[in-house]
Order: C-alpha cells, then structure tokens, then sequence
C-alpha cells in the first residue's frame, strides 16, 4: 500500500466543496500535473494547512467567540456542539464494532450464523438488532462493514434499520417516557421491527447492487490485523463522523430556526399531525435514546402520530441520511431514505390504528 | 485528507473530548451518566490518532522516506460496487469531509459554548404537560426548603399546592423574557443531550426581580400562590411562586434540572 494518496491529496488542493464529496467521485486519479507536486509532499501539505489554521484560530479566539455571542447563534453552538459530544461515544464503538466485524470475524462465520436464504436473513438480521445497544450513528459503519463480509445487503439494511429502535435501551427509555401508556413500547417495538423487515424484502425485490457503492478499502487486506484494525477505525471515525457534523449542523439549524409554534396549530388535524411528527422527527435527528422524551412531551399530538415520531427518528433523519451517503452512496441514500419515510409513516399508522 | 492530517484531527477530537469530560463542561451539552463512555471515547480517540501515526511512520521507514507510489491494485477489498474501472480512484480517496471534525474539537476547544438559556426557553412550551404523577410525599424538613422547579411546577398544578401550602421554598433557575414582557424563573432539562432540551417555567409575583438581563441565575425564596399563566407556545399552565426575596448566584455546576 502506498502512503501517497494522489486522489484525495490533489483533489483537496483543488479545494473542491464538501458537497461533492462521496463515493460516486474519485475518478480523478491518473491526473499528469500531480506528478511535479511529489517532490513537495502533498502529504505535508493538509497538515500544515491544519496547523496554520489552528494557529489562526487561536490567535483570534475573542473575535471569533465574540461573533457567536449572539443567542440564536449562541444556542446554535450549544446544540450543534452538544449532538456531537452525545454521538461521540456511540460512534466510537460503533466503529471499532464494525472494524471487529471487518477484520477479525471470518467470512465464514455470517454464513452459518445468518439462514442462507436471504428473505429468511432479513427477519433473522432485524431481530439481531436487538443486541445492538446504541442509537443510530453507530449502525452506519456497522452495516457497511456487514455488507463488506458478504453478509447479504437486505440483511445488513433490515439490521440497520431495526437496531437503534429495538433494543433494551431505547425501549426502556421509551416505557420511562409514557408511563401511563406502556403500549407505546410494544407499538414502537412491532412497528419499527416490521418496517426493517419490509424494506429488506423490498431490497430483495427491487433493489440494485449497483446503488450501494462502497469505497474500495485496500487497507482491510493488509496482512497484519492490528494495523488493518486501526486503519478501518480510523477511515470510519473521519468518515462517518464528517457526514455526522453535517448532520448535527442541519439539526442545529432546525432546532433554532423552528420554534415550536408551528406544530401547535398542525396538532388538530389527524393527518397533518402524523406528517408533521415524522418530518420533524427527520428534521430534529435526536438519538433514539432520548427521542422518546421528546415525543412524550409533544402532548397535544395524537398518541398515532407520536408513535411515528418514534419509528420515523431512528430510521430516516438528517445525519442519518448524510452518514448513508457517505457510507453507501448518494444513489444509494435517494433511494432508500425516501421509500424508508413511507413504509416507516404507513406502518406506524397501522399499529396505532390497531393499539389505538 | 491524507493519514497524518486524520491522525490530527482525531488527535484534537480525543482531546477536546477528554477535556470537557475530565473537568465539568461536558455537563452542559449532555447527562451526567455519559460521562465515562465520554472519557472511554475519547481516550480511544486518541489512541487510534496514535495508532495511525506510528503505522504511518513505520511504513514510511519501510518504503524508504515515502516516496514509492507502487502497489495500488490489490484485490477490490469485499466492495459491492459492481463498477471496477471507477473503483480505482476509491481507494486512496481518503475522506475530505472528515476536515468537518474539526468544527466540534474547536467548538469544545475554543468556543466551549454555555449551556442552553433564556433564548431557548422561548423556543419550546414548558415541560410539565407530562409529567404527573400519583401521590405526592410531603416536601423534606427544612426552611426554606429547597425544591426543583420542575417538582414545584407539578406539585402547583397537579396537586393544587397541596404539598405546598405553610412552606417556604427556595428555587434556583435563570431569569427569561415571560409572554408578557415579565420576567420569569426557568430551567432547562435534558433527557438525552441539549438538542432535546426542554425549558420548566415558573412565573413569578410578589418582590420580583425585575431589571436583570436574561440568563442570570437567581436563588428565590418564596411561598406557593395558586395564581396560574399561559405558556405561549404550548397552551400549558405555567404555575406562580410568591416572592419573597431573591439573591444573584454564580451559575450552577451543573446547569440543568436534574
């Protein structure tokens, strides 16, 4: 392996904009005019660059601080701060599960451990999201590393799904919330559990290898385990975790932005109700841990439409679908967080028409 | 984004983690109880910021002052993608977004923002909609006695001040602009992390302190007033506290009703 990295060293001295970051990109290897640069090393390059902006950074602290002291902003940094610091640790472990799964569990072990049926893999993979204990930034990286093993990519997306809304934790947390209405544990348990099944058949029928890009890891191949660990960590950290700060900027800028006003007057209508909780449960991309706190205090919503509110956040939100990009793929997000809103919406009706 | 830029940016993540987990600014972003998956988080932050530099250096011993650039084509590592001829570029497309981990290490770092105040109790109806509960114990020994204000506000509505009456209560919160331009006494409480923060709100009548900016903290000792307002946001009843003197206080440790 070598430690130029022509691809992503060049591109960044073009300084091309992070939207366009994603696997679909990359073809910009082979370019001629990289090769006069070497004698310089790009490589010292972006650390320099980050050296000298850090400088910069600290040389100017006051004004900088001082230009965020206003209160929107100020609450802005709170909150975007705050997503990140509560998703660190989740998206650590995470990761080093997933670097587990991609370098030290054998191929062969998925295969005798998952039904060699696929439509019979999807319930069995949904229903091993419940030894998952974590919210949904660490299933990312999980379900690429599955997918990487062989495991096949209907059963890594139903676990997907189906891990940061099933386990203890979150159902737990869930039963705190509505003391009065226990019945939301097992709505939100049966609900998010058929929604991880269906879209892993639906993937079986419908969906197309070619969506899900993984970026090539030659990394993972390396001879010794240890490295080949660390590095599969730490391309996950920088990676998933870049997607998760444009994620928990965009929720930042929703919690700020939307004041809570709005919902009341859409709180009458029982159809706007159900759609107005689940956008702003993809919106808001709160952790499945705490969601349920916050849909307990949504009270003047039908119990129906907070139960779409719970099974709605831990499938689809903004750092969710930013994280999916950059894991699988924009071909592959646009596709599956769109169908994932619909089924995630109608079946939660369903369950509360049925509980309620 | 090459390695050692990565191994940077992990470094500094780590750190400012570890740092605002080992002293007491983590308490105003997130629950006590996270604190050592904190500290486990971003010690291995750090460790794998470590990890990626001696790996680097070594393989930079090995090739010899890293300037081959051989050996690119292994096999195509398990990807699905069934696009080969594109794939080649992926493996060395090493993540620019990551750059974006930056902001939250400087943001912990530099800006350390204060935990959520005046202008986000504004933003969402108070919290008591929820919060009722069955029996409620007669308040503990003391004069005054201390009490949360999210106990006070469920006490006041839900149990009609029962609990309350012939008692002196002191309550700790930050001043915030009421609906009507009044101050009034609120804090803020977190189920998870401050993105799902949600403000309790008390109004206040009897010697109000008036005149102080929004977000100072205060300790009021008062008595319970059956008067009742109107959360603009959410409709719900907002419960009164009598006044009876107050004092100014450095903000607390920790921030949020607990």
């Amino acid at each position: 392996m070598s430690d130029l990295e022509p691809g992503g060293a060049s591109a960044d001295e073009r300084g091309q904009s992070v939207d366009s970051e994603g696997p679909d990109q990359g073809v910009e290897s082979g370019r001629p005019a990289r090769s006069w640069r070497r004698p310089f090393g790009d490589r010292v390059g972006s650390v320099e660059v980050l050296a000298l902006l850090l400088i910069v950074l600290i040389m100017f602290r006051e004004p900088v601080a001082a230009l965020i002291s206003t209160p929107r902003l100020q609450t802005w940094t709170t909150v975007f701060v705050s997503v990140m610091v509560q998703a660190v640790p989740f998206l650590v472990f995470g990761v080093l599960l997933s670097a587990v799964i991609a370098v030290f569990v054998p191929r062969s072990f998925w295969a005798r451990a998952l039904p060699r049926h696929p439509a019979l893999a999807v319930p069995v993979a949904s229903a091993a999201g419940v030894v998952l204990p974590g919210c949904e930034c660490g299933a990312v990286p999980i379900a690429g590393s599955l997918i990487r093993r062989g495991v096949t990519p209907a059963a890594a997306l139903a676990f997907l799904l189906a891990a940061p809304a099933i386990n203890p934790v979150v159902l737990a947390a869930t039963a705190v919330a509505f003391p009065n209405n226990p019945e939301m544990v097992v709505g939100r348990g049966m609900a998010s559990l058929v929604v991880a099944m269906v879209m892993g058949w639906l993937w079986l029928r419908l969906g197309r290898a070619d969506w899900i890009r993984l970026p090539r890891r030659p990394e993972l191949d390396d001879l010794s385990k240890g490295r080949a660990f660390w590095a599969a960590a730490r391309h996950d950290i920088v990676h998933a975790g870049g997607f998760l700060v444009l994620g928990a900027m965009a929720a930042a800028c929703i919690n700020v932005l939307v004041p809570e006003r709005w919902l009341q007057t859409l709180a009458d209508n029982p159809v706007l109700s159900v759609l107005a909780l689940a956008v702003l449960a993809v919106l808001l991309s709160i952790c499945s841990e705490a969601d349920a706190f916050v849909a307990a205090s949504l009270s003047q919503f039908s119990l129906t439409a907070r139960l779409a509110f719970l099974v709605v956040g831990p499938m689809v939100d903004l750092k969710l679908i930013s994280m999916q990009t950059g894991v699988f793929g924009r071909r592959f997000a646009a596709r599956f967080a769109p169908t994932t809103f619909v089924v995630a919406v109608l079946v939660a009706v369903g369950v509360g028409a049925v509980l309620w | 984004m090459n390695r050692q830029a990565q191994a940077v940016v992990l470094l500094l993540l780590g750190g400012s983690v570890l740092k605002a987990s080992l002293t007491d600014v983590y308490l105003r972003y997130v629950k006590e109880g996270l604190r050592p998956f904190l500290i486990a988080a971003g010690a291995l932050l750090v460790v794998a910021a470590v990890m990626t530099l001696v790996h680097d250096l070594r393989r930079r011993d090995a090739v010899g002052g890293g300037s081959a650039d051989h050996d690119h084509d292994h096999g195509p590592g398990g990807a699905v993608s069934g696009d080969g001829a594109a794939d080649d570029g992926h493996g060395h497309h090493e993540p620019r977004v990551g750059w974006l981990l930056i902001l939250p290490a400087l943001g912990l770092l530099l800006v350390s923002p204060p935990a959520l105040g005046a202008y986000a109790v504004g933003q969402s109806g108070t919290v008591l909609a929820n919060q009722e509960a069955e029996i409620y114990p007669p308040l503990p020994a003391g004069d005054p006695v201390q009490v949360g204000l999210l106990d006070y506000a469920a006490r006041a509505v839900f149990d009609e001040g029962n609990t309350l009456r012939d008692r002196r209560v002191q309550l700790t919160g930050f001043i915030a602009p009421g609906p009507d331009g009044e101050p009034i006494l609120a804090r803020m409480m977190l189920s998870c992390c401050a993105a799902d923060g949600r403000p309790i709100k008390l109004g206040m009548s009897g010697d109000v302190p008036n005149g102080l900016p929004p977000d100072s903290w205060v300790e009021v000792v008062g008595r319970y007033t059956p008067q009742l307002g109107k959360d603009s946001v959410s409709d719900v009843d907002i419960p009164y506290v009598q006044v009876e003197s107050w004092q100014r206080i450095d903000p607390p440790k920790q921030p949020y009703e607990q």
